[in-house]
């Protein structure tokens, strides 16, 4: 029998093609577009070719604030993760005050970012913050509008706060779904806490683990909302992280062009940061596994 | 190793138990003999698991104590104990290979690292693991896995006692078999007082030379697999070892003779021993194996269905209202004038209330 050749079924793929090519497809060409052109307002644009990309690689301004962003993400990650890791095995395992426990530490993730902005910024200021208060009676020299490092401990403090919760949660499911038999069994080796920990219960977070190392670098590395309500991207520029630096750009001095190479840059590094991530992650998954 | 004994042991999960039914395990006293390979035999849910962890001391009992040789050890911990305990779901350290796996107890007891090296090559001997020992252990079959777990309690020179909780659960039928006979032959060899839990008889008949049933908490008969089958001690243990399991037949007995329920016929049943008059609850108890049809003596009974299982037919029946079975051996012919049943005299037990009375020898008569 002869099939008679239908090409019509491909139809039926276009409201995929039209649904992603309106949510994805057309404001990143429209990203791309804005990238290679240059305006003068009007709604005039000329071609400018890669002329904003070999400004946005000499520019001081775009390296600062990724340093910057790259140190905050390194920082927070290297807090976050052990800080979750510990409060999740030190959460109680059943009964009334596991849920308890549940409850109060997913209370910080349901908090929306410029809500926790706001919280810390009031909370931090000398005058009449609960923080800045106390650390000024005490005679800590502490402000975060004047003082880089008062800033950058506010601003730090306050991710913390705000997303250790959601690497405990993941740690504890991860350690919940160990059988009673691994302790009984480790118990009976005589094996210690430490032990314990390294060869039963850090082997079965691994998975859990690396999906909130993922998802915190990201986040982290996206903040945008929380240091901008609190410090502005001040002292100066010593809190700009990347998505600060490109509002300015974009929003506050209508650069398109320049706004547009750096938003092109930004998703790239952070592309890539994420891809080297997952495979080594995965490679050294594989690396523990069969021989 | 030493002997290991359970004085007036009790255990419940309830903080306050007040009746009977609230012990997951009643009170008990039992001697478990050094170097010995015993079999705890029950169905879920009956204790057995409960009373193995109190051994190995992951549950602290809620009353009696326990004593290795003369030694109190109730309040131990698991470490002192120095026992071995493999469960139904293996455990290995999976980012170790096997070789660490097996050390792994005697590193954390800081041996000396010769020795640690020397043993442990030993050890992957006994169970046949010496090329896998640089493997990592993750990936390795459930079965591999068991005899890592199982390594790792033999490592252990000085172990007091080897405990398994139904370790063969997760276990191929065919790999099932042979980790048995391995563990029966590496306690042939090295002695060590075994305890192994399960709820399938084949199992613990062929693993164990005695076998412990238990049934809701308490210990109803402690024997070897020949006594099981033919002086069960209670009537659970007639229905549980067995297959089928023992017929019990309700009945009044006087002396040597049972009488039948007289509403069905009135039958009576020689007992070959005397016992008096009991009271109470009384049924007489005969293995299937032991009865046999017949066309001319015996009783009565009606026969249901017969079930071909292969080596030997299983004849289902009713005696005077009660179901029984009958096993008839391969090639005997069975006729449609086969509708009686007779018991061997000298394989019937009665039960009164349950537990299995003594009798005693008529005068006269040969045992």
């Amino acid at each position: 029998m002869d099939k008679t050749v239908n090409q019509r079924a491909w139809f039926l793929v276009l409201p995929v093609l039209a649904l992603v090519a309106f949510s994805a497809v057309i404001p990143l060409m429209t990203v791309v577009n804005y990238s290679v052109q240059d305006t003068f307002g009007q709604n005039e644009f000329f071609w400018a070719g890669l002329e904003w990309f070999e400004e946005l690689l000499d520019s001081d301004r775009m390296w600062e604030a990724l340093r910057r962003q790259a140190m905050f993400s390194a920082i927070v990650l290297a807090i976050e993760v052990p800080l979750g890791v510990i409060v999740a095995l030190n959460m109680p395992k059943k009964g009334v005050w596991s849920s308890v426990c549940l409850v109060l530490m997913s209370l910080p993730l349901l908090i929306p970012w410029n809500v926790v902005g706001t919280i810390w910024q009031i909370f931090g200021r000398v005058d009449i913050g609960l923080l800045g208060a106390t650390m000024e009676s005490l005679g800590i020299d502490y402000n975060y509008t004047q003082d880089v490092t008062s800033a950058w401990a506010t601003v730090i403090v306050m991710d913390v706060w705000h997303w250790t919760s959601l690497v405990a949660l993941l740690a504890y499911a991860g350690l919940r779904s160990i059988p009673d038999a691994y302790y009984q069994a480790a118990r009976i080796d005589q094996a210690s806490r430490w032990k314990v920990f390294r060869y039963i219960e850090l082997p079965k977070m691994r998975g859990v683990l690396m999906i909130a190392i993922l998802l915190r670098f990201m986040d982290s590395f996206m903040i945008y909302t929380e240091p901008f309500v609190v410090t502005g991207g001040g002292p100066g520029n010593a809190t700009t992280f990347l998505s600060i630096d490109l509002v300015k750009m974009a929003l506050g001095q209508f650069d398109l062009g320049p706004a547009a190479a750096f938003s092109l840059m930004y998703f790239l590094v952070i592309l890539l940061i994420s891809w080297v991530f997952y495979t080594v992650m995965t490679n050294l998954d594989k690396a523990e596994g069969p021989k | 190793m030493a002997r290991i004994t359970l004085d007036d042991l009790a255990h419940s999960y309830l903080p306050s138990p007040a009746s009977e039914a609230d012990y997951a395990l009643r009170p008990l006293n039992l001697e478990w003999a050094d170097g010995e390979a015993y079999a705890l035999l029950g169905p879920s849910g009956c204790g057995k698991s409960t009373l193995l962890n109190i051994i190995s001391g992951l549950l602290t009992p809620s009353r009696g104590r326990i004593l290795f040789g003369d030694k109190d050890v109730t309040h131990a911990p698991t470490a002192e104990r120095n026992i071995a305990q493999v469960f139904q779901f293996p455990v290995v350290y999976d980012t170790m290979t096997v070789r660490e796996n097996l050390a792994f107890p005697l590193k954390n007891r800081g041996m000396d690292r010769a020795y640690v090296a020397q043993r442990v090559q030993t050890v992957a001997g006994m169970i046949g693991m010496e090329a896998e020992l640089d493997r990592r252990a993750q990936g390795l079959t459930a079965d591999a896995k068991q005899k890592i777990s199982l390594g790792r309690g033999m490592v252990r020179e000085d172990v007091n006692a080897l405990l398994f909780d139904e370790p063969l659960t997760v276990i191929d039928p065919h790999m099932k078999w042979r980790l048995r006979t391995q563990l029966k032959s590496l306690h042939h060899e090295f002695r060590h007082t075994m305890i192994y839990v399960t709820h399938d008889q084949t199992e613990a008949l062929t693993f164990a030379d005695k076998v412990v049933v238990m049934h809701e908490g308490q210990v109803v008969q402690i024997g070897t697999p020949q006594e099981l089958f033919e002086r069960p001690a209670h009537t659970f243990v007639g229905y549980f070892i067995g297959s089928p399991g023992m017929n019990l037949v309700p009945a009044r007995v006087e002396g040597a003779v049972a009488h039948l329920d007289p509403a069905e016929g009135g039958a009576q049943v020689p007992l070959g021993r005397g016992y008096g008059a009991p009271e109470g609850r009384v049924a007489i108890g005969v293995r299937p194996e032991f009865a046999r049809l017949s066309a001319t003596e015996g009783l009565p009974v009606s026969i249901e269905r017969v079930e071909d299982v292969g080596r030997h037919r299983i004849v289902r029946a009713t005696l005077s209202g009660t179901p029984i079975s009958i096993v008839a051996p391969e090639g005997q012919p069975l006729g449609a004038d086969m509708t009686r049943v007779v018991f061997d005299p000298a394989q019937i037990n009665v039960y009164r209330d349950d537990w299995r009375l003594e009798g005693e020898r008529i005068a006269g008569e040969a045992a």
